[in-house]
């Protein structure tokens, strides 16, 4: 039933409420993190980071060749060899106690300077990427003196030297996903940031050295795929980890597999949202807008396919259109902004791609009612209702914030729908019935399933997917497994 | 005797239940919503549950809205109008209502600018005094009434309570519902006690005060919201500012869905007030944006949204000021209450 009423949801005006630029006090150039100091910028290539919601460049970062992984290895090995593995488990957390301080201490720096490298809204990076980036180290920092407790064995043994290389829809989040566990652990680290957004990982590079941590235990080196390739090829890297598309993922996977070095991957995903007829309704249309508008939908765990029940398919697609009307699309600095810009122009490309994909085969879009910027790259948020299991769009990760709703009718069929994935690594469901709720989840293959919520993390939980969306858990007591000798 | 006439047209008012055809014919005429208390259960059943930590976490969410500049003025302005500047206790005096008046109509002397508040609330033997001092002002006279706070009296002392607020001028009647039968089930009794104190109240508005705090969870919360709406409530209020538990956010989220839901199923518009606890301007401007974002901006009028409360004005009047001089000015330049 409509109402006679007109919709005037979220029509009273908030003035712009922008953050200051100014906070992230950018330089304009920077060099690589190596063996505990930063080389001078003119010793290497650079390249330009832009701003993706202006498309003005913010800063240009090293491309690291193929010697400067060399010096970064030869480094962390050092740092290894002669420091790090003979330290103390108490006297790691001490360290990992001052990162995470220090990262709150700088909280509002990180959170400026991470909306401005990736398009994120500001209210997620500092209620969420920045806190819970401080937390994996507080986390791992407890972990760090009692591993042979961890359930590993009597006296669980690091790896040694790890490649980790990290995408950019969580940048610095990414980053203390990676390097806190390695370094609870013993191992030392060499991180590439993400080639679109670097700059969060350098200024945790500077909180490295205000932590006073050895130098080599973890170096930092910006640079594109030539980078990452030179990383995993590397002969005297123990481990890799990796974060980002199943494509590369792939790649890397052929690359070490005639090598002893030890492999996690965290792929792609089309993540399935299962609401059930008894759900609370108003909730679920929060979970959906979660699961698939934050972040801007760059999330390998997104619910980019919402599965209603057919009989509240109707209800729960009115209530979820008009919300996504509600949606405040537009500048990431702004503090009430809900939805920011894609991250780069290939992204929005490939968004845009499948999004016409979409229609070809037949499903009906509804783009957001909403005025995008004129300047750098945008999307409106988008709902394609009519989507059937064999349309692209249900099968293909977009990783941006399309969402494409499907039906069921039965349990069964709601698994049967969420399980016709080649990936694997998260779902919800949403039901107030307890035991229905146990009783898909024990049947969806997925790594990680939400029950009545969306997106939420805690460094105490261990993510991670099945088939292609990778293997090996980030979080928690399994996150310490990827990164020890057992 | 006042009374017997009331519960005689109240049981007008259920003999006369009608059975139209469609749903929405029925909800739409208010007198003849709900036929018995089966059809009430079922029907507010029907709207299934509220996920505690889902309500919880977007209302956290709405809370980080920031109002700056012209918004903010507005936006303290508007506030200003939804007060119902209230005076409940024990030690009430005539001269400290009347005082409370003066400031309600006038509430910055030095700014004519500033708007007046949208109701002054009493208790009803105060309500005369009140009514003297408004006079034709657009300040609205609320009273409590139906054994205010605790609503523990009959059903004849409780439309006893109302006729006499009304009879003194009363243009706003705040009940409360009874907790007891509610918590029991007994659901078909509240109800039947809201139709009766609406036709108690004539052309005085109604609001029902849930007592949220003594209901307890979101569930509760919403089945009493609509049992009040069904009855025939023009506003719905948290609280009586009397338990622990006051208005809340999160509350406060779903008594608005509430309001939002039943306005698209009868294209009624039902109010909401939140009352008990609310003393800055940063907390009464959160309310507003979970008002704009939950039910709509047709709800951001006093007609459809106030903020039961007493200190609140003058940090309001504080925040005015600051936003048009730059400067806080001293407590003792408004007057207190």
């Amino acid at each position: 039933m409509d109402s006679n009423l007109p919709s005037t949801l979220g029509s009273f005006s908030y003035d712009p409420a922008p953050e200051s630029a100014a906070i992230a006090r950018l330089q304009s150039s920077y060099g690589l993190f190596i063996n505990g100091a930063f080389t001078a910028p003119e010793n290497h290539a650079q390249f330009a980071t832009v701003n993706p919601a202006t498309g003005h460049v913010l800063a240009t970062v090293a491309q690291a060749s193929d010697a400067d992984v060399d010096r970064a290895v030869a480094a962390a090995r050092h740092a290894y060899e002669t420091q790090w593995s003979k330290t103390t488990g108490a006297e790691r957390a001490k360290y990992l106690f001052r990162i995470a301080r220090l990262i709150q201490e700088r909280s509002r720096e990180l959170a400026v300077v991470e909306t401005l490298d990736n398009g994120k809204p500001i209210r997620e990076s500092r209620d969420i990427d920045v806190p819970l980036a401080a937390a994996h180290f507080f986390y791992y920092a407890g972990w760090a003196d009692k591993l042979e407790h961890a359930g590993f064995g009597p006296a669980p043994q690091p790896l040694g030297v790890a490649g980790q290389i990290i995408p950019w829809n969580f940048p610095l989040l990414m980053a203390a996903w990676k390097l806190a566990p390695a370094l609870a652990a013993g191992n030392t680290c060499v991180l590439k940031p993400a080639e679109t957004t670097p700059l969060s990982a350098l200024i945790l590079a500077e909180i490295l050295q205000q932590a006073e941590l050895p130098a080599g235990v973890v170096n930092i080196i910006t640079g594109d795929g030539s980078t990452g390739s030179a990383l995993v090829q590397h002969p005297d890297v123990n481990k890799i980890a990796f974060t980002g598309s199943t494509d590369v993922g792939r790649l890397i996977q052929e690359r070490v597999a005639s090598s002893h070095k030890r492999l996690t991957l965290e792929l792609g995903g089309k993540g399935a949202n299962i609401v059930f007829d008894d759900a609370p309704i108003d909730e679920v249309v929060e979970g959906i807008i979660d699961g698939i508008f934050f972040n801007q939908g760059h999330v390998c765990c997104a619910g980019s396919r919402l599965l209603v029940q057919e009989s509240v398919a109707e209800e729960v697609t009115r209530r979820l259109l008009r919300r996504v009307d509600q949606l405040r699309v537009g500048d990431p600095m702004d503090k009430n902004t809900d939805v920011g810009a894609i991250n780069s122009a290939a992204q929005l490309a490939r968004i845009e791609e499948l999004v016409e994909w979409g229609e070809r085969e037949g499903a009906t879009r509804y783009d957001a009612n909403c005025t995008l910027p004129s300047e750098g790259f945008w999307f409106k948020p988008t709902v394609f209702t009519n989507v059937d299991q064999s349309h692209r769009i249900a099968r293909d990760e977009i990783f941006g914030p399309v969402l494409s709703v499907l039906t069921f009718r039965t349990p069964e069929e709601a698994v049967a729908k969420a399980n016709n994935s080649v990936y694997g690594l998260a779902c919800g469901v949403w039901s107030e019935k307890g035991s229905r709720t146990l009783w898909v989840a024990q049947r969806l293959r997925a790594g990680v399933i939400w029950a009545n919520t969306y997106n939420k993390f805690d460094p105490a939980s261990p993510f991670g997917g099945v088939r292609e969306s990778g293997f090996g858990r980030e979080g928690g007591r399994h996150g310490l497994e990827a990164y020890l000798n057992v | 005797m006042v009374h017997a006439a009331l519960v005689d047209s109240l049981n007008t008012v259920s003999s006369s239940l009608l059975r139209p055809t469609s749903e929405s014919e029925r909800l739409a005429s208010s007198s003849a919503r709900v036929a018995s208390e089966a059809e009430l259960r079922s029907l507010i059943r029907g709207l299934g549950g509220v996920d505690a930590v889902g309500v919880e976490a977007r209302s956290a969410k709405l809370a980080t809205r920031s109002l700056k500049k012209a918004s903010k003025v507005a936006a303290i302005d508007l506030a200003i109008s939804m007060v119902d500047l209230t005076t409940l206790e024990g030690a009430d005096t005539p001269g400290r209502v009347r005082s409370l008046c003066t400031k309600a109509m006038y509430p910055d002397a030095s700014d004519p600018t500033t708007p007046s508040v949208a109701a002054v609330c009493v208790y009803p033997d105060l309500v005369a005094h009140a009514r003297f001092v408004l006079g034709s002002s657009p300040v609205a006279v609320a009273s409590v009434a139906t054994a205010f706070p605790s609503g523990r009296a009959s059903l004849q002392v409780k439309l006893l309570d109302v006729a006499e607020a009304v009879a003194a001028g009363a243009d706003e009647i705040d009940m409360v519902i009874d907790r007891g039968a509610f918590l029991s089930g007994r659901w078909g009794q509240v109800f039947d006690e809201i139709v009766a104190v609406k036709a108690a109240c004539g052309s005085a508005h109604l609001k029902v005060i849930l007592e949220t705090g003594e209901l307890v969870t979101y569930d509760n919360i919403r089945a009493a919201s609509w049992i009040a709406m069904l009855a025939g409530a023009d506003f719905i209020k948290t609280s009586t500012g009397k338990v622990t538990v006051n208005a809340t956010l999160p509350t406060a989220l779903v008594m608005l869905e509430a309001v939002r839901d039943f306005s698209e199923l009868t294209a009624q518009r039902v109010g909401v007030k939140v009352a008990g606890g609310i003393r800055s301007t940063k907390d009464a401007l959160k309310y507003l944006v979970v008002v704009n974002e939950t039910a709509g901006s047709a709800w951001l009028h006093p007609d459809a949204f106030r903020f039961g409360a007493s200190s609140l004005l003058n940090d309001l009047l504080m925040q005015r000021r600051k936003q048009r001089t730059g400067a806080y000015i001293r407590p003792d330049e408004l007057s207190g209450d």
